[in-house]
């Protein structure tokens, strides 16, 4: 019998493509023969524009990049203009900005296993994290006066000294939130569908995923033991006593895995962090104007999708001659058009999900 | 207690006699009586879609820790209404390119099979519109059909997702098709007949889930495929193929879809009530109660699973009612027959 291939187009408008992110599919029945992912939909120019700001008002500008975790970029950009400047910043501020951004992470984290879950068609377990989610992101509001886009941090230490009301909240959270992940793991570990819709599906070896530069989760996936904050720490991770959890063949269900544990490390740094958090001023000596000296500066932290680093080029006048980001998103979907052959529609979307982009990132 | 047990049987019984007694001649009685079944057919089928509609939405809501539609009317139970009307005046949108025709008919097809087989369901003691003798395999062979308007939904709307939602549905209705008539199968090997109130009835002393306890799983697992419910809701597919078949659909036309989906749920459940929990028998409360309450039960247990479960691959659902479900029906077919013939004719040693 004489069959022909036909194209797909799945997005921008699709409900699993987290976003406006457009792949094109040449279709074999069900079975997918060929790709190309298409990005660029919610392209903003970010760069572009950050050259025309002065260097404080780059912050709010990072919050929009990977939007389910504003404060880590925050973070990434606050670091690197202390390393251009030489500015040491107090102890306080140092160990909140550790908690913010980890428990961003786990927010983010949540809205990645949830969305997955959701994908492959479990509706109700994305509520769940969501609930946790939202406890974290409530905090936040009531600390930056945001729910998403926080630009809480400052080069130099942080907007202000955490609220009377985070205490209480972050302590029922840490409370609470064991109970959510014991529970979510009966839910999901050892669902039959779940393991059949995942296990062996969209494998990625260690070296095809270095080759195509993945970092983040979906690296650790694939059993590459690369995290930033242990091979070069910045700010003070060097202090805490965390685990890097790793997978083994690199699946869809080692990405959750992944995730799931490192969920787990990030609330024991939260912990550890929310113990030992010291007295003092959340604000380091900054001049007014800041006018950093001419040189070139590259930074890079451990994002909740992936290593995110952050180059800025000065040349002595307020307003940075250059800011770019290596986005993690950006890289880790190149390596789609590859593992997409031979799959199904179905595992597309497992794919697609369990990876975890923001397109908000992928297209800055 | 026997009136209320009997009052529908009862009102029948009037309605009949009062046309008799008009002086129509009996075919036109019989007819006026097929029209009296009609519309209590369609109101039961109506009234259990829109129920069922917003019971789904609750108990949702009540799993994933959210109150679900609760503003319209006490506690919300007015919602199904006010979205109803919202989809009758919403625009109705013919995709171009798509088969017109095709296209309008299939939501309008997709109820004939749904009505056709609430006809023969016994709703209680001597409560069924037709009680037909060969009532099982008149269900299975008008359930069936639902799958030609699904495919003419997904072909006519000139829609790539609608044709692969449409090319599931056909492959995995057929495939389900197997298993599900072999579970009824064993059942029917039991009680020797095909009638549904026979069935019923055979059940007095114990239920055949006790004595089919396989066959009721294979039923459950293939009524979900049939009724194309999560986990096996592939030819809807939500997040691979956006709505498959109801990708194109809007406004009543889409309505009409969603309300057979609910028809054919209530009549998924209806015949496992009657074939596996025993129908409409139960003491103390009127026969037609307690197969209302035994209905309510199971199709709150489809729902439970259609919000627990992810949804399965397509090559995975074939592989498993091929290799798995087919075999596992037919063996138990095998076992039911050689006990029913050892029960009637002992080991003949």
């Amino acid at each position: 019998m004489k069959t022909q291939t036909y194209t797909l187009n799945l997005g921008p408008q699709h409900p699993s493509t987290h976003g406006v992110l457009r792949v094109v599919l040449e279709l074999d029945g069900e079975t997918c023969v060929g790709s190309k992912t298409h990005v660029g939909y919610l392209h903003r120019g970010i760069e572009k524009i950050l050259e025309d700001r002065t260097y404080p008002q780059v912050i709010p500008y990072t919050d929009r990049l990977d939007y389910l975790a504003g404060i880590n970029n925050n973070l990434v950009y606050v670091q690197t203009m202390e390393k251009m400047m030489n500015i040491e910043i107090p102890e306080r501020a140092e160990y909140i900005r550790v908690m913010l951004a980890e428990l961003m992470r786990i927010a983010s984290h949540m809205v990645g296993i949830g969305i997955y879950i959701m994908d492959l068609g479990a509706i109700s377990a994305v509520f769940y994290p969501f609930i946790e989610r939202e406890k974290i992101l409530d905090m936040m509001a009531h600390l930056s006066g945001s729910r998403m886009t926080f630009n809480y941090m400052r080069i130099g230490g942080l907007a202000h000294d955490i609220h009377s009301d985070f205490k209480p909240e972050l302590d029922k959270f840490i409370v609470e939130f064991p109970r959510f992940i014991e529970d979510y793991h009966r839910l999901i570990d050892d669902n039959e569908i779940f393991i059949a819709r995942t296990k062996n599906v969209g494998t990625i070896t260690a070296e095809k995923a270095k080759s195509y530069g993945l970092t983040g989760p979906n690296l650790r996936a694939c059993g590459v033991k690369h995290d930033i904050r242990k091979t070069n720490p910045y700010g003070i991770y060097n202090r805490f006593d965390f685990e890097v959890p790793v997978g083994e063949i690199g699946d869809c269900y080692d990405r959750y895995v992944v995730r799931m544990k490192e969920v787990e490390e990030s609330f024991k740094i939260i912990q550890q962090a929310y113990k030992e958090l010291p007295d003092g001023p959340v604000m380091a000596k900054v001049p007014k104007l800041i006018k950093p000296p001419i040189g070139d500066v590259y930074h890079q932290t451990e994002n909740p999708k992936g290593v995110l680093g952050c180059y800025v080029v000065s040349d002595g006048t307020p307003k940075p001659s250059r800011v770019h980001f290596r986005r993690p998103s950006f890289n880790n979907i190149s390596i789609f058009d590859e593992i997409f052959i031979g799959h199904k529609i179905a595992d597309i979307i497992a794919i697609l999900a369990s990876f975890d982009f923001v397109l908000g990132e992928v297209d800055a | 207690m026997e009136f209320f047990n009997k009052i529908f049987v009862y009102i029948a019984q009037f309605i009949r006699e009062t046309l008799a007694a008009l002086g129509f001649t009996p075919v036109w009685v019989e007819m006026g009586m097929g029209t009296v079944y009609l519309v209590a057919i369609l109101g039961v089928c109506t009234l259990a879609a829109l129920f069922y509609v917003l019971w789904e939405r609750k108990l949702a809501g009540y799993i994933q820790y959210r109150p679900g539609p609760n503003r319209l009317g006490p506690n919300g139970w007015f919602q199904t209404v006010a979205d109803a009307i919202k989809l009758l005046t919403k625009e109705d949108i013919v995709p171009c390119g798509a088969d017109k025709a095709v296209h309008l008919l299939a939501p309008v097809f997709i109820f004939v099979p749904t009505v056709l087989a609430l006809a023969v369901v016994p709703f209680g003691e001597g409560m069924a519109a037709i009680d037909l003798d060969l009532g099982i395999f008149y269900l299975i062979a008008v359930t069936s059909l639902s799958t030609i308007p699904i495919f003419m939904g997904g072909w006519g709307s000139n829609n790539k997702y609608s044709l692969l939602g449409a090319m599931r549905a056909v492959a995995q209705m057929v495939s389900y098709e197997i298993p599900l008539v072999f579970s009824l199968l064993g059942v029917v090997l039991i009680t020797g007949t095909l009638q549904l109130q026979g069935i019923v009835e055979a059940q007095s002393k114990v239920w055949f889930v006790f004595l089919q306890p396989i066959a009721f799983l294979i039923f459950i697992i293939a009524a979900t495929a049939e009724t194309n419910r999560a986990p096996f809701d592939l030819p809807e597919g939500e997040s691979e193929l956006t709505a498959g078949i109801y990708t194109e659909y809007s406004g009543m036309k889409w309505a009409l879809f969603f309300l057979a989906e609910y028809c054919n749920l209530f009549i998924v459940s209806a015949i496992g009530v009657t074939v596996f929990l025993g129908g409409w028998q139960g003491p103390f409360l009127p026969s037609w109660v307690w197969f209302f309450i035994k209905t309510h039960l199971l199709f709150s247990f489809f729902i439970w699973i259609r919000w627990t479960f992810p949804r399965i691959r397509v090559d995975q659902l074939m592989n498993f009612g091929w290799k798995f479900l087919v075999p596992l029906s037919l063996a138990n077919v095998f076992i039911t027959g050689i006990g029913v013939y050892i029960y009637y004719n002992g080991l003949g040693w």
